[in-house]
């Protein structure tokens, strides 16, 4: 009978694994995204209740502990849905960092659980995957909670580091490997602890080095992490639904950084390194070579627009970080309700983790049809009249086609092919990478010099002024 | 039984890079967000060390696993949710000056 009835939960584990698998598949275009994620949650929830099932099943479990587990559940449960109601949309990657923490933190303490569970008699292989679920899932936990803290802005976004940091780190991993591969040969909680402790150091040492214009890729990486820790722990307590869902999101995240570091045309190892993405550069205003930079005014800049047939609208970090979505989205309606062609070029880091423009301009109502990934829309700008870059500046600048730069064979849009160009900005500074950006100086580009919120509010009000 | 799991993990991993390598740019950020949700399944594993559990370090550690878990799972699935009502074709009614300005905050 017990046989029959494990033989139901795994068939249940398998049908909700096949479920996660259908759900990312159906999110391979945006009609069919919302279906997926919808059979992702009855797997999901078909995954808990087979669960639910095991656990009564077993009658293992004292009065205490339905009380810590449904407890513990409703209130996780209760903080998740209150988090993810209330979340501004430009605050996204701070919550995919706080989950990816709590997913990464749970799965190490499944290990450290069943760790104390098992006692001394542990076998080797199940000590390994321990290990290496305890250290993932520490790793992931701090260095997600930092990285949230730098993208919430509550630790600076600048790389914070000091001398001999990464002698540090190689000593923090020596010691969460030496004292695992010791308390491999023998079982030791102190020793668990002590390789909890330095994973969760090496956590917080690896990220505060990185730049917040790394941050698309640090996410991605920790994702990873997090779905790695998962599986791991399914390992540890044998149980196949965390290794596949585990393994799905390890895939994922894995994908993803791969994306943002070929986007930003730097090796991971390289960005883990840290200390290129400084944080914000803007202040040095190069006045030296203002003088071949042409300035615009609102007013021009409006009509330009007005009387443009075709407008491609190059939103960047500077959009978001300004929180301009609903001007830009409101500007695009005005003059396409003139008709103009208007369709946005959307860089793979724009914003502050993959696809996070793609949401920001979703929110402010811009269907998706208009937004153009870069391989897509990059042929178009030679039959575009205006380019209206906002807010972007090193995936832009022309300079990357041309080996020996900062920036040389990162992949760019050809905002340069453009008849003509508007740049909206708030002074001269620099972008991430620290060089000058050759589109400002280039003659059919127009600087209009103001905050993209404002700027973006002016140009509308313009439109609506001088052509009614 | 290790080495069952193991051919498991690796084979998943195939299938996921393989499906989610079609996922297109646009969507990167509810993917990552629905991933997240998916890796929620770790309240399953919290769960069930919770019913092993018989001592109070036990239940400390299963509560804080229950709390995160859950936390992870309906967190990721429903802003998951919330993110992709908003991806629209066509929005019909906002394109329209004579419909309420309902910029979302």
């Amino acid at each position: 009978m017990t046989g029959t009835f494990n033989t139901i939960i795994q068939l249940i584990y398998l049908a909700a694994a096949s479920c996660f698998v259908l759900g990312l598949h159906l999110m391979n275009t945006p009609a069919t995204a919302r279906r997926g994620n919808q059979v992702s949650t009855a797997g999901m929830v078909a995954a808990i209740a087979a669960t639910f099932a095991l656990v009564i099943h077993d009658n293992l479990i004292s009065v205490t502990g339905w009380i810590v587990l449904l407890a513990g559940g409703l209130i996780g449960a209760g903080i998740g849905l209150y988090m993810a109601r209330s979340v501004k949309m430009t605050a996204m990657p701070q919550l995919v960092s706080v989950f990816n923490a709590v997913g990464g933190g749970a799965a190490a303490l499944v290990a450290v659980s069943d760790y104390m569970s098992a006692g001394s008699h542990i076998a080797a292989a199940t000590s390994i995957t321990t290990l290496l679920d305890v250290i993932i899932g520490s790793v992931t936990f701090s260095g997600s909670v930092i990285a949230a803290g730098k993208l919430q802005g509550l630790i600076t976004s600048a790389p914070v580091s000091f001398p001999g940091a990464r002698v540090v780190n190689v000593l923090l991993a020596a010691v969460a490997v030496g004292v695992g591969i010791y308390i491999i040969v023998s079982p030791s909680m102190i020793g668990l602890i002590v390789v909890i402790i330095a994973a969760l150091v090496f956590g917080i040492s690896m990220v505060m080095p990185i730049g917040g214009a790394d941050m698309p890729v640090v996410i991605s990486l920790l994702n990873a992490f997090t779905g790695t820790a998962v599986a791991m722990a399914g390992f540890v307590i044998n149980n196949t639904g965390l290794i596949i869902a585990g393994a799905l999101v390890g895939a994922s995240g894995g994908i993803l950084t791969k994306l943002m570091a070929d986007a930003m045309n730097r090796s991971i190892g390289n960005i883990m390194l840290g200390g290129f993405g400084s944080g914000d550069t803007a202040a040095a205003v190069v006045g030296a070579e203002g003088a071949s930079v042409q300035s615009i005014a609102a007013d021009d800049a409006a009509i330009q627009l007005a009387y443009a047939s075709k407008v491609i609208i190059v939103p960047g970090y500077g959009l978001a970080a300004a929180q301009a979505q609903h001007e830009v989205a409101a500007l695009a309606d005005l003059l396409e309700s003139r008709g103009v062609d208007v369709s946005y070029a959307i860089h793979p880091v724009a914003g502050r983790m993959p696809g996070h423009m793609n949401v920001l301009l979703a929110e402010a109502n811009v269907p998706y049809p208009l937004l153009k990934e870069m391989d897509e829309v990059n042929p178009e700008f030679a039959r575009t009249d205006v380019a209206l870059v906002i807010g972007a500046n090193d995936v832009t600048n022309p300079a990357a086609r041309r080996p020996g730069t900062a920036i040389s064979g990162m992949p760019i849009l050809d905002v340069d092919a453009a008849k003509s160009v508007i740049v909206i900005k708030r002074s001269m500074g620099h972008g991430y990478a620290g060089i000058d950006n050759e589109l400002y100086t280039n003659p059919k580009t127009s600087m209009f010099f103001a905050d993209a919120k404002k700027g973006l509010a002016q140009l509308a009000a313009s439109v609506k002024t001088l052509v009614g | 039984m290790l080495l069952t799991d193991f051919i498991i993990f690796v084979l998943s991993l195939w299938v996921g890079f393989e499906v989610i390598s079609k996922v297109p740019a646009t969507l990167h950020t509810p993917l990552m967000s629905a991933a997240n949700a998916i890796h929620g399944i770790v309240l399953a594993g919290a769960m069930l060390v919770v019913a092993q559990s018989n001592n109070v370090a036990g239940y400390i550690i299963g509560f804080v696993a229950m709390v995160f878990a859950g936390m992870n799972v309906v967190g990721g699935y429903a802003v998951t949710e919330r993110m992709l009502k908003m991806f629209k074709r066509r929005p019909a009614p906002a394109a329209d000056p004579s419909a309420n300005g309902k910029a979302s905050a």
